[in-house]
């Protein structure tokens, strides 16, 4: 299988040939963040094209295909406008924490965004509490959301943030026991470990019944945390107009709408790091031909397929689930995801403990 | 339906035969590819047409295929107003006020007759006549309601004025330059 | 009736019979109230339903019609009463004994500025606070300077005028608080995803809960019935489509009726059948609209796009017979404009076969889901006394027990003839009025089925005189729209131009209700009530 890290040391001993050491780190810090920067955002093209072909066909539709073939400019087109659109200045709103949040939420998407293990040995931070990072610095996002709708001083911005602010606490708890399990299950926080660790076998199977309700409620959670219908309680169009950013015009508005689609990213290759291996490729003990053949095809691809699913999987929650009441979206986190998941936790254990998994 | 058959509006083409700087006009060709491709509506109805409005977005019209797709809420992230439906004494201030949140390049489709002219309702003594005396309007779909093939037309007429926009300002050089407003100041 | 006669000369000796059949009493100002508590409360009338409230220039006095019906019985009678004093009009509120009345006296006193005694909020309903004179008296000024178009927003009022009668007689003003100072008072609308239209929610809120919503109408209000006085009775029927544009086929039909009443018109046969299918057709696509933003309310947007998708196949019909799509101007005095189009009857049998497997796809979608069934069941309660007392007909009406379906009480078209059930649902909740509409759908099918094949031969239309002019009277037609009761009221002083034209809107109790049943819920419980009364704006503003 290819190794990504032939490429980046190349680039490294190529750096370090032409400059002095320190120069050489700082050039690779800007080609890293460039590198990242742009993946983000072709990411996010790539995604909200895919949301509208996918909501499209759930729809009976044909969606965009006007604009280039197959409608695939359609999304840098929406850039091209959002970008040079007015970005109005409203009366009466705190300016600097108004100006603020929108680069607080996608900063925190873009930090989250890099602790991903893409491919084999394209990874850009892995140490040795990844996962650790991961779910702090993706808890930004919410201060960034909560200060949007503080201040915009607007009422339905406030009320919106006010929701975002219970959902997205509530449902961290969540998330953090159901990857809690998986860590407890492969032992290590460091993220390169966790998929090199699911080489004769994803977690997923290996795991079998915790890990499969961790999965479940990891899906839940998760699509909870981005925002995304059936959760989208802190936009909800029919009942706040557009929830925390309904003062937001132009790029800033594009800002949380990028950051909306890079946290799914995020969330479905988690999922797919956690539960699915990763870029690791499907390996079946024992079936030494069919293992070698799955290793034929390189691991970002792997790693892009199970994403892609994932994030199938959370369009369709989407496109398919009315969206829940503020009441019952609280209830069905600590009345029984929490429970669920404590219980779920102590299971893994024991199945760790006594060895039972595969 | 193919462009040479689209053109019974000349007057937006010759806007363009002056000429422009390669570089500008390059840039501004791409500016307005992206805006005139990306015009996402308000969500914003007061009658009869509001219904047909919804039925071009629906299954079968479905105006996504052009980029009309994602209708938003709030006019602070609309690009295009479409006026669908009678707008009355005590609706203006509001539809003014709606106008003036959002964010330019802003534009205003006049859908069927009672948002044109007052319509059927012309002579009511609480219906304003016509939405040009409140905000500019750029395109007129008449109908009563209009068909929705017949907003489709309109919104398409809407990219082709959006595409001869001028981002950066350049004057029009066939314009006699004692009517060009910047020479007076 | 004749007891009823003896039994109001009884209560209020100087009242006058005006007409026996529907009968009609004119009765003075001041006995009108104990009347009016008499007529409901009697064990032997009990009229506990005021189907219209109608405001009439009658010259010298301002008067007032009230169409009352008794839902046990089922009589009718109506009521007429006057302000004598044109400068300072002043009659008896009726809102305790009919909470209907809440809405449809503020209609009046922005029509006709008679000031009702002992209503808690007498603000303008439809026009602007500012507005200067009464639009709907035969001498209001209508010079564009002393109403022009106003740009700047209107004061909003959070202290209401209300008029209280002391024990003397005396009438002072009192001031009516809507929203204390302090209070988090939100406005949900006249622009706004979920108001169907443009109607204005000011909603008090405690954090999610919504404490008291004040409707604010008039957002579309057109002057509909003003425009009709100058208008001749064939010109009236255009503006009847654009009133609720869901219902447009069977608004028409009842001004039709009404007319053709008038002039004691028969309609051939073959009208009778078309005008029925047409009104259940109609009736097919506004469920099914109904379903789709319902759906889209609660947050499920793929049902908006299924709903649309066979909503089409009946625009599609109508433009085939009618030209067109939404408003249709089908209807005519005497018939219809146009006779059917020959692939009528096969289209709409093979619709009848296409919808019931969409229905059951709609049900797995969306009424099964656990999400949707927590969201509806239990919400926004209506009891059926409630649901008499606002005057709420139509399918949400029917859900919360009442049997109001005008088809069964006054059968007009074909509905005689035909069988199909009254949907009736005791639960009252938002889940009750949904499934009524559901259930609805499935009628209309079997309606249309037992029709399609039967439509007689014979004339699409009579003849009429060029120029119709209604003998003088009063005449009150209902037929049974979309959303609810849709009556039209025409006054008529035997001239080509009708004196007074009303309409009974099914749409004004609809949102009088809104207060009462999205109390003390949640946010997103306001939106789920809102869509599942199903309201059309322009029909309510009129």
């Amino acid at each position: 299988m290819f190794d990504f890290a032939v490429v980046t040391e190349w680039v490294d001993g190529l750096l370090r040939s032409w400059l002095p050491e320190s120069w050489a780190v700082l050039a690779e810090f800007f080609l890293i963040g460039l590198c990242l920067l742009l993946a983000y955002a072709v990411i996010a093209l790539v995604l909200i094209l895919a949301e509208r072909k996918v909501c499209a066909y759930f729809q009976c539709r044909l969606g965009p295909n006007r604009v280039g073939p197959w409608g695939l400019t359609q999304s840098v087109a929406d850039m091209f406008k959002m970008l040079i659109k007015e970005l109005i200045q409203v009366r009466h709103v705190d300016n600097f924490l108004f100006n603020l949040a929108p680069y607080i939420v996608i900063i925190s998407s873009v930090l989250a965004f890099g602790c991903i293990p893409y491919a084999k040995g394209l990874e850009i931070i892995d140490f040795n509490v990844g996962i650790f990072f991961l779910l702090a610095v993706s808890s930004i996002g919410i201060v960034g959301i909560l200060l949007a709708g503080w201040s915009s001083n607007n009422k339905y911005s406030l009320i919106g943030a006010m929701r975002s602010g219970a959902q997205m606490i509530s449902y961290e708890l969540s998330i953090g026991l159901s990857i809690l399990t998986m860590v407890v299950f492969s032992g290590s926080m460091q993220l390169s470990t966790i998929v090199e660790s699911q080489a004769d076998g994803w977690f997923l199977f290996r795991g079998h019944i915790p890990a499969f309700i961790a999965f479940i409620v990891y899906l839940i959670a998760g699509t909870a945390e981005t925002n995304r219908g059936p959760f989208d309680l802190p936009e909800a169009d029919s009942e706040l107009t557009a929830g925390y950013h309904t003062e937001y015009s132009g790029m800033h508005f594009g800002f949380f709408y990028l950051a909306e689609f890079l946290n799914m990213f995020i969330v479905a290759s988690v999922a797919a790091t956690l539960f699915l291996g990763g870029w690791m490729p499907l390996h079946i003990p024992g079936w030494e031909g069919f293992n070698a053949a799955m290793d034929w095809i390189p691991s970002i691809f792997w790693f892009i397929g199970k994403v892609a699913v994932m994030i199938f999987i959370i369009m369709w929650f989407k496109w398919t689930f009315p969206r829940l009441r503020i009441d019952q979206l609280l209830r069905l986190e600590w009345k029984y995801l929490l429970p669920l998941n404590l219980c779920n936790l102590l299971l893994m254990v024991i199945v760790v403990v006594f060895n039972l998994h595969f | 339906m193919k462009y040479e058959d689209f053109n019974d509006n000349e007057y937006l083409e010759e806007l363009r035969k002056g000429g422009v700087d390669v570089i500008v006009g390059k840039l501004d060709e791409l500016i307005n590819w992206g805006r005139s491709n990306s015009v996402w509506p308000l969500t914003f109805a007061t009658s009869c047409c509001g219904i047909e409005f919804m039925a071009v977005g629906a299954a079968r019209y479905d105006f996504a295929r052009f980029g009309f797709e994602v209708t938003r809420a709030s006019p602070r992230q609309a690009d295009v107003i479409v006026v669908a439906g009678t707008i009355v004494h005590k609706m203006a201030p509001v539809l003014k006020r709606l106008y003036d949140q959002m964010a330019d390049p802003k534009y205003v489709i006049a859908m069927g007759g009672c948002a044109i002219s007052g319509g059927p309702f012309k002579k009511s003594y609480h219906v304003v006549r016509g939405v040009n005396t409140i905000i500019p309007v750029d395109v007129y779909v008449p109908g009563c309601p209009p068909r929705p093939e017949a907003l489709l037309y309109g919104m398409m007429q809407l990219q082709r004025k959006i595409k001869v926009e001028r981002f950066f300002g350049v004057v029009n050089h066939k314009q006699p330059k004692s009517e060009n407003p910047d020479n007076e100041k | 009736m004749e007891k009823i006669k003896n039994r109001i000369l009884e209560v209020v000796p100087e009242a006058v019979v005006v007409s026996e059949a529907p009968l009609t009493v004119s009765v003075p100002p001041l006995p009108f109230y104990d009347l009016a508590r008499r007529l409901r409360d009697d064990e032997d009338m009990r009229f506990d339903y005021l189907v219209c409230m109608t405001g009439v220039d009658e010259g010298e006095s301002l008067g007032v019609v009230y169409h009352l019906r008794s839902t046990v019985y089922g009589h009718e009678l109506v009521l007429r009463t006057a302000a004598l004093d044109r400068e300072n009009p002043e009659l008896a509120s009726v809102v305790d004994i009919w909470a209907t009345a809440n809405l449809n006296e503020r209609e009046v006193f922005d029509f006709f500025g008679i000031r009702f005694i002992n209503h808690p909020d007498m603000r303008r309903l439809f026009l602007r606070n500012d507005w200067v004179g009464y639009p709907l008296r035969k001498d209001y000024n209508a010079d564009e300077k002393i109403n022009p178009v106003r740009l700047e927003s209107e004061e909003t009022i959070d202290v209401a005028p209300a008029y209280e009668a002391s024990r003397d007689g005396e009438v002072e003003e009192i001031e009516h608080v809507l929203f204390k100072e302090g209070e988090y008072v939100v406005n949900i609308g006249p622009q706004h995803p979920a108001t169907h239209g443009v109607l204005r929610f000011r909603v008090q809120l405690d954090g999610e809960i919504v404490r008291k919503v004040d409707v604010n109408c008039g957002y579309i209000h057109r002057g509909i019935e003003k425009m009709c006085e100058s208008l001749t009775y064939p010109q009236m029927l255009a503006l009847t489509d654009r009133l609720d544009y869901l219902s447009a086929h069977q608004n028409r039909h009842a001004l039709c009726l009404c007319i053709e009443d008038a002039l004691q018109i028969e309609v051939p046969e073959r009208v009778k059948y078309i005008r029925t299918i047409m009104d259940e057709l109609t009736r097919l696509q506004s469920h099914l609209l109904f379903w789709s933003t319902f759906c889209m309310d609660l947050g499920a947007l793929t049902a908006f796009f299924y709903g649309f998708r066979d909503r089409e196949k009946i625009l599609d019909m109508f433009e085939e017979t009618c030209g067109g799509r939404l408003i249709m101007n089908y209807n005519v005095v005497g018939g219809v404009m146009q006779d059917i189009h020959p692939n009528l009857v096969h289209r709409i049998k093979d619709f009848i076969k296409y919808l019931p497997p969409m229905l059951k796809e709609y049900h797995e979608v969306f009424t099964g889901n656990i999400i949707a069934q927590q969201r509806m069941k239990g919400i926004g309660l209506l009891s059926r006394e409630d649901a008499i007392s606002y005057g709420v007909t139509g399918p949400s009406g029917r859900a919360s027990g009442w049997a109001c379906d005008v088809r069964k009480i006054h059968p007009y078209g074909v509905y005689d003839k035909v069988d199909f059930k009254e949907i009736v649902r005791e639960d009252g909740d938002v889940f009750g009025r949904y499934m009524v509409r559901m259930e609805e759908i499935l009628q209309s099918l079997h309606i249309l089925e037992q029709l399609v094949d039967n439509i007689p031969e014979g004339d699409f239309a009579v003849k009429t005189k060029p120029i119709i002019r209604l003998p003088e009277g009063n005449y009150f037609r209902s037929v049974e729209a979309s959303r609810g009761e849709f009556g039209v009221y025409i006054e008529s002083r035997g001239d080509k131009f009708p004196y007074r034209v009303k309409f009974r809107s099914p749409g004004l109790p609809l949102v009088s209700v809104v207060d009462l049943l999205a109390r003390d819920g949640k946010i997103a419980d306001l939106i789920a009530v809102g869509g599942s009364l199903d309201y059309v704006v322009p029909d309510i503003d009129r």
